[in-house]
């Protein structure tokens, strides 16, 4: 980059090889952490059909830990997270390449069921999506599908979630009733209980509370920091003030246009403790971005 | 701000410039004429729904009030006063039931497929194509492959011949394969409607995609699925034509009369002849004497309508049910 004649284009940075800091702050995050890692990720790219989204993402998960995936709109920050639980084999055409391994395991590897993967790996949605039935019937949905059929035992599980999702108090004498009927906070909080009740390693958040307001988005904030002692939590958002507040590691993407065909392709500028992110980057577009810069 | 600029520097005369200039005056003439036009095309149909209802409420109504149960408990008789619609009630309820049985599953099961399971490319579009064009072929020409293959070929395989191969059985059948695209068609439109959201939440839980179209999907589409097919039976019941050409008996007959439990409930109607209501109508009609082709078809008429509303009804009440449920 530096041996060329005028300012890099953006096709010449897209070619050239990770940033050097992402490498040397991947060497001090193994060394300060001993956690075990539950994603692996090499060199991750996803296509759809033949576009592709996002390119050349490398970072680890650990267990317990809280990891935000940050960056502008059209970065792949979704993408990578719809990997995570084989989310995007719903999407023809959608694909990927390079390592993407859950406990050593290729999620991508032949014979690996998307279902088993999911139920492992559970997921909560952008806009609050709960079932149109019951409070009961939308936390008690996946213990059902897994063949608990136990009044007694569903009744536990549906309490032991809606507690761990701090909705208990609220919907406990509500139970029969529709779900539509809850404030938005509480419907997501709802998905949270719905997709803990399966008793998941992983909790998958895409921009959790984008349609939430201040208070509720607050409520969320501090219940994830209570469930990452039992999950490891990977979440989407396109605020940095909460990826700033909840997560203990950060991956900062980017998007670059190729001039060719004019499309955007994501791409990770930098992954590091969410500390050294806010206060010390490596990378001068993700200063730029953190302090408002660009993006 | 910007008013006061305008020029005058008193409050009361820039009020009296804003009131002047808010009140709008002009007379809006097109928008009143296009108005007056969607009023003008609401009543003619209204008008001609209402000459309809009461010509034949005038006509048919008579036959109840003299003949009363009589009437519908009669058969196809050669005098007047003694003809009544029981074995087309009969035959009309059978078909029902044919697209029930035949049509409903089937066509909500193609729809789920093409909506669930089969990829989109250019076949799938070309066949969904295909049967939305399916939906608008003519129903005489199902009359005649009902005739071809249900009856030529199966009641003949069946063992029959001659006019006893043109049983009740061919006949619904043929009725049900001729709703069959709009079942499929109003499915797959439910189905459709389902928000894309549900799906993702149903499969971010671990469920198969079955599990997803059981406990997600149906349900959600229920309330259209049940709409369209109900509506499918009103128009299977309200065919003539594929039931002449299939072979209805629209003269005289004996065959079944009476309508009381065991006639009406009998599965053994099946493998006979049949008529059905549109076919009494169509014969009745062509009749000369004025008893049969203005009183007792106006009567028939009468008959069939209760029939369709209370189906209709029922699919109303279905809905609601289900669309009840979807919210809870």
């Amino acid at each position: 980059m530096t041996e060329s004649a005028g300012p890099p284009t953006m096709t010449e940075r897209a070619d050239t090889p990770l940033p050097q800091g992402l490498e040397v702050a991947r060497r001090e995050l193994a060394e300060h952490d001993h956690l075990p890692i539950v994603f692996e990720i090499g060199d991750l790219s996803a296509y759809y059909g033949d576009f592709r989204a996002v390119r050349e993402v490398t970072l680890d998960v650990r267990q317990h830990e809280i990891t935000a995936l940050i960056g502008p709109s059209g970065c792949g920050k979704t993408t990578v997270l719809r990997c995570l639980n084989r989310m995007n084999d719903l999407i023809p055409g959608a694909r990927t390449e390079g390592t993407l391994n859950y406990h050593g395991v290729p999620l991508y590897g032949s014979g690996i069921d998307p279902v088993e993967v999911r139920r492992r790996i559970g997921m909560v949605f952008q806009k609050p999506n709960p079932f149109p039935k019951s409070v009961y019937d939308n936390v008690a949905y996946g213990p059902r599908l897994f063949g608990i059929k136990k009044r007694a035992q569903l009744d536990e599980v549906v309490e032991t979630s809606l507690h761990k999702a701090a909705l208990w108090d609220e919907v406990k004498d509500r139970m029969k009733d529709s779900a539509m009927g809850l404030s938005g906070g509480q419907q997501q909080r709802l998905c949270i209980a719905r997709a803990i009740a399966t008793d998941p390693e992983v909790v998958l958040m895409d921009e959790p509370c984008s349609a939430l307001d201040p208070i509720a988005t607050a409520r969320i904030e501090d219940l994830m920091q209570e469930i990452k002692e039992e999950f490891t939590i990977v979440i989407v958002t396109h605020n940095m003030q909460q990826a700033a507040r909840v997560s203990d590691a950060t991956a900062f993407f980017s998007t670059e246009v190729n001039p060719e065909s004019d499309r955007r392709t994501g791409r990770l500028v930098e992954f590091d403790r969410t500390e050294t992110i806010f206060s010390n980057p490596s990378d001068e577009r993700t200063e730029n971005y953190i302090t408002g810069r660009f993006g | 701000m910007a008013l006061t600029t305008i020029g005058s520097s008193s409050e009361a005369a820039v009020e009296a410039s804003v009131a002047a200039a808010l009140s709008g005056r002009r007379a809006d003439v097109r928008g009143r004429a296009f108005e007056l036009g969607l009023l003008a095309s609401l009543l003619v149909c209204l008008i001609l729904l209402g000459v309809l209802i009461a010509s034949v409420l005038a006509d048919g109504l008579p036959v109840y009030g003299d003949r009363g149960w009589e009437f519908l408990d009669g058969g196809l008789s050669r005098r007047p006063d003694e003809a009544g619609i029981s074995q087309g009630l009969i035959g009309s309820m059978w078909i029902a039931v044919a697209v029930v049985v035949i049509a409903f599953p089937m066509g909500i099961g193609a729809a789920v497929y093409l909506e669930e399971y089969a990829p989109r490319n250019r076949i799938t579009a070309f066949i969904e194509l295909n049967i939305r064009n399916l939906a608008g072929v003519p129903s005489v020409v199902y009359g005649l492959l009902g005739l071809a293959i249900f009856v030529e070929a199966m009641s003949g395989f069946a063992g029959a011949e001659g006019v006893a191969r043109r049983t009740l059985l061919a006949g619904g059948v043929t009725l049900a394969v001729l709703v069959l695209p709009i079942v499929i068609i109003t499915t797959a439109e439910a189905i459709r409607a389902v928000p894309q959201s549900l799906r993702e939440g149903a499969f971010g839980a671990g469920a198969t995609r079955w599990e997803v179209i059981r406990t997600v999907v149906l349900p959600y589409a229920a309330p259209g699925i049940f709409t369209g097919a109900l509506l499918s039976i009103a128009r299977a019941v309200g065919e003539a034509a594929p039931l002449i050409v299939v072979g209805a008996i629209t003269g005289f007959s004996s065959l079944g009369v009476g309508l009381n439990p065991g006639n009406v409930l009998d599965p053994s109607a099946l493998p006979e002849r049949f008529t059905a209501m549109p076919a009494v109508i169509t014969a009745w009609a062509k009749l000369p004497n004025d008893e049969f082709n203005r009183i007792n078809t106006a009567g028939a008429i009468i008959g069939m309508l209760v029939f369709v509303v209370l189906i209709n009804a029922i699919a109303i009440v279905l809905r609601n049910h289900f669309e009840k449920k979807r919210t809870v």
